[in-house]
């Protein structure tokens, strides 16, 4: 185990044996996201850097602790990247905290959210012991899969020391039209276009506009910019204006979602079958995923929220500027409520992790 | 390879019932048929008896899964009708104590079916209906019993099928495919059966009703789909799954390129993905198996080379058209000896009818042959050929070999003969020998065949004590009694210490001769 290793598994030692909870923390750029952050500061920041990367095994394994730009940079200088296109808040998240989060950027109904890349992790759990699963390979069912469970974890289960993800090439090429429609249109068009295999990697409804990202091998891209002209009229972004919309988009940076929300209302995120028809909500609504996540600003009472969500048979999440952030995610049925303790009992038995981040009774 | 019934269970206490302390004695005859009736009555009461099978002729069809060389009798066989009797039979299993296998269309290799002799398998193969399809989102909803091939053949009239296909498609089930986190030939393009699964509806041990996933994109709290798929059985029992469906594609086309070494060969493998290019499918024969199934299938494939590339394109015509275009000059690159591109789709399924039928094609050369499904690093591939030749030596038996070599996933097929114990007992240790390799260049012991009770030991290698024993809290955590498909995919410590000492005493193992590592 290597000297910083060594040091995070100490203090987690220490902690579990006085039962004093641990925050874990990477680069805080997702402070604001769950239950508040208790306990003293886990700092993974120092445990950083690029273990292996080898392009032609479409693999990078790096350490938690690493920049989320140095890692891109270096997939990008391979024609590589995340494909899932996590959200860089503020431009400083670190690796672990983008698995832990487990948040994923405009194409994720195309390509697959963040445990659909996570191959493997090295983890220290609640007794601060260095465990690994999964690997660096496409395929394998030896076990639990537990390195997939960790994405979108909150830290609950485990501060995670390394992680090996999947790392596929960018689109040969790209393209983004525009189009007019209102919301409900758009959702349909999306998901026609997509099931009559138009390459949508993302798409972005906002105030009657349906912005649709082509991305994938410059003829099918070409072909089918020009039939999606032909049926609907269409404006095609400049590479510059596109590559800065869907950027600004993926961070949060877009107009939408721009500042502080408005006095009193919280963001909420809705998520919903993508075919669903426009639900009823109560606000100036964003819809990506081609119908499968919808934002929108709301003072409505969290339990209006929650069923909207769930008549639709998805759900709801306080996403940012809750009053209560303690139910920021929506609540489990019984069973699975006592499965996610019994888990937390097997992981982190002193209870220090991340205590309250993903509910308050975990 | 010994049935499972015929050693005591490792570490079995006094306390533990008679079948577990002593399973050949007239104690624990008497203590099963006495159980038998027990759980006969119980679920008489929940199940018509057409439904119930416990006569050893009626049960017999379940004592094995794909992997025939275990076998065992189970208890009882019950074969529900509809969620609401999985249910029932499950709290009523609970409340007795008694263990539950559930069980799919039995097709598994690694032997995750296969019965507990004082337990029940659950046949799931009539919760077969399809519920709906929904054109616009894509996605089917279907009871675990459907078959994989029946999902896409649904949904074939709206230009969508089910991307994943295990060689087994045409018989194994959905809820099988979960179990196992099957994959196929079109992974490293399509993902395996966890990327193409939304929703999983099924029944805890006890037999309440539990949900993973949704059919949105997330779901609230911890992502526990990635735990259940993959998990053998062992943490719910699944009734009905809500799967994606994708665009077919408008076309196929196919390269069939020939190397003069497996060095060439792995290192194209290597070049395409290199070059940024996902082949919807990547495959590799190393020459001993082409000439197998050359000789079944008359393909024409090129019996001069060291071993066979099949890299597949799919999509639009023009996208085909382009990604083909590169993929030859990559090969051509590489050294390929001789490159053909599947003109139209008979030629196309012409060059993938002998990988389809490898294991039957296999099953021609010698009267019997173990599958092995270990995964490494793709680099390493000619390495790992090259490692395999010299165990053939080593262990006496011979070895063809076929790849999904764009995940690196391998299939090893070694031949032998079952009626010969010596050959038998070589194969295992020749199996064990190509899974430990696989750990030590950084791969895994399953890619996609499952541990099952046939990797237990190789699951010792792979795993330290304690990630072990992280995963059987795992289980206890769904399953708290531990009822649900016991002594399957996680070994116990116990027996993983008994697994370390057959290595270090290596004088006590019946080849002292054969080297190891």
């Amino acid at each position: 185990m290597d000297a910083v290793v060594t040091r995070l598994a100490d203090q987690i030692r220490g902690a579990a044996a006085g039962a004093a909870p641990l925050c874990i923390r990477g680069s805080g750029s997702k402070d604001f996201y769950g239950g508040v952050p208790v306990g003293a500061p886990l700092e993974m920041g120092e445990l950083r850097g690029i273990c292996s990367y080898e392009p032609t095994e479409m693999v990078i394994t790096a350490r938690a602790g690493t920049p989320l730009a140095e890692v891109e940079a270096a997939l990008a200088e391979k024609g590589q990247c995340l494909a899932f296109e996590p959200p860089r808040f503020g431009g400083k998240g670190t690796l672990g905290g983008m698995v832990a989060a487990g948040l994923a950027g405009p194409a994720r109904a195309s390509v697959g959210g963040v445990r659909d890349f996570v191959l493997g992790v090295s983890l220290l759990d609640g007794r601060g012991e260095l465990l690994q699963f999964g690997g660096q390979v496409m395929k394998n069912v030896a076990g639990y899969d537990v390195s997939r469970v960790l994405a979108g974890s909150l830290g609950v289960l485990g501060a995670i020391a390394e992680v090996s993800l999947k790392v596929p090439p960018v689109g040969a090429a790209r393209q983004t039209l525009v189009f007019d429609l209102d919301q409900g249109a758009a959702i349909v068009q999306a998901q026609q276009w997509t099931s009559l295999a138009v390459p949508i990697r993302a798409s972005a409804w906002h105030q009657g506009r349906l912005h649709v990202r082509l991305e994938g091998a410059l003829a099918a891209v070409e072909s089918n910019a020009v039939r999606l002209c032909a049926s609907h009229a269409a404006t095609a972004l400049e590479p510059e204006a596109a590559a800065a919309y869907w950027s600004d988009l993926r961070d949060h940076e877009h107009a939408f979602f721009r500042g502080p929300p408005p006095d009193g209302q919280t963001l909420w995120r809705i998520a919903v079958p993508p075919a669903h028809p426009p639900l009823d909500l109560p606000g100036d609504t964003l819809v990506e995923w081609g119908g499968g996540q919808r934002w929108v600003f709301s003072d409505a009472p969290a339990s209006h929220m929650r069923a909207i969500a769930e008549r639709a048979g998805g759900h709801a999440t306080a996403f940012r500027g809750a009053p209560e952030r303690a139910e920021t995610f929506a609540p489990l049925q019984p069973a699975l409520e006592r499965i996610h303790r019994r888990l937390k009992a097997a992981f982190d038995p002193a209870g220090i992790f991340n205590r309250g981040r993903l509910y308050p009774w975990l | 390879m010994a049935t499972a019934s015929s050693t005591a269970r490792p570490g079995a206490k006094p306390a533990d019932p008679p079948w577990d302390v002593d399973p050949d004695s007239a104690r624990a005859a008497a203590a099963l048929v006495a159980r038998q009736s027990q759980v006969l009555a119980a679920l008489a009461r929940i199940l018509p008896a057409e439904s119930l099978l416990y006569r050893h002729e009626d049960t017999v069809a379940f004592e094995c899964d794909g992997l025939t060389a275990y076998r065992q009798s189970p208890l009882v066989v019950a074969m529900p009708h509809n969620e609401e009797q999985v249910a029932q039979i499950l709290q009523q299993c609970h409340d007795l104590g008694v263990p539950v296998v559930a069980r799919g269309a039995g097709t598994g290799l690694s032997g995750g079916a296969l019965p507990h002799r004082a337990g029940v398998t659950l046949s799931l193969a009539r919760l077969n209906r399809i519920r709906h399809i929904d054109p616009l989102g894509r996605t089917a909803v279907v009871q675990c019993g459907v078959r994989n091939l029946a999902i896409s053949e649904a949904a074939a009239p709206l230009g969508l099928y089910y991307a994943p296909d295990p060689s087994s498609q045409i018989a194994c089930s959905i809820g099988g495919n979960i179990a196992e986190n099957s994959g196929g030939v079109h992974c490293l393009k399509y993902g395996l059966t966890l990327h193409n699964v939304l929703c999983i509806r099924g029944y805890t041990a006890e037999g309440e009703s539990v949900q993973f996933g949704s059919a949105a994109l997330d779901a609230p709290g911890l992502d526990l789909v990635p735990l259940v798929v993959g998990s053998e059985g062992m943490l719910a029992v699944v009734t009905e799954v809500t799967v994606r469906l994708t665009p077919k594609p408008q076309l196929a086309q196919c390269i069939m390129a020939s190397f003069e070494t497996i060095e060439t060969a792995g290192a194209a493998v290597a070049d395409i993905i290199g070059a940024g290019i996902v082949p919807a499918g990547l495959e590799l024969m190393d020459k001993p198996m082409t000439a197998a199934v050359e000789n079944f299938v008359h393909a024409g494939y090129d019996l001069e080379a060291a071993a066979i590339l099949l890299c597949e394109s799919d999509g639009t015509i023009e996208e085909v058209a382009e990604e083909i275009g590169r993929m030859r000059a990559v090969l051509e690159g590489s050294g390929a000896t001789r490159i053909e591109v599947s003109r139209d789709e008979a030629q196309r399924l012409r060059f993938w009818s002998g990988r389809k039928n490898a294991f039957p094609a296999s099953g021609g050369l010698s009267p019997d042959y173990m599958c092995m499904d270990s995964t490494i690093p793709r680099r390493r591939l000619a390495e790992m050929l090259r490692a395999i030749e010299s165990m053939e030596g080593k262990y006496g038996l011979r070895c063809v070999n076929v790849f999904h070599a764009g995940d690196g996933n391998l299939h090893p097929l070694i031949l032998f003969d079952a009626n010969d114990p010596d050959q038998l007992h070589r194969c295992e240790l020749f199996g064990a020998d190509i899974l430990e390799t696989s750990v030590h260049m950084g791969g895994t012991v399953s890619g996609e065949h499952g541990v099952g009770v046939e990797k237990l030991n190789s699951m010792c290698v792979q795993f330290s004590a304690v990630e072990r024993e992280l995963m059987l809290a795992i289980k206890r955590a769904f399953d708290p009694a531990e009822l649900l498909n016991p002594g399957k995919a996680v070994p116990t410590l116990q027996r993983c210490a008994e697994y370390g000492k057959m290595h270090v005493h290596r004088g006590m193992m019946p080849f002292p001769d054969l080297p190891r590592f």
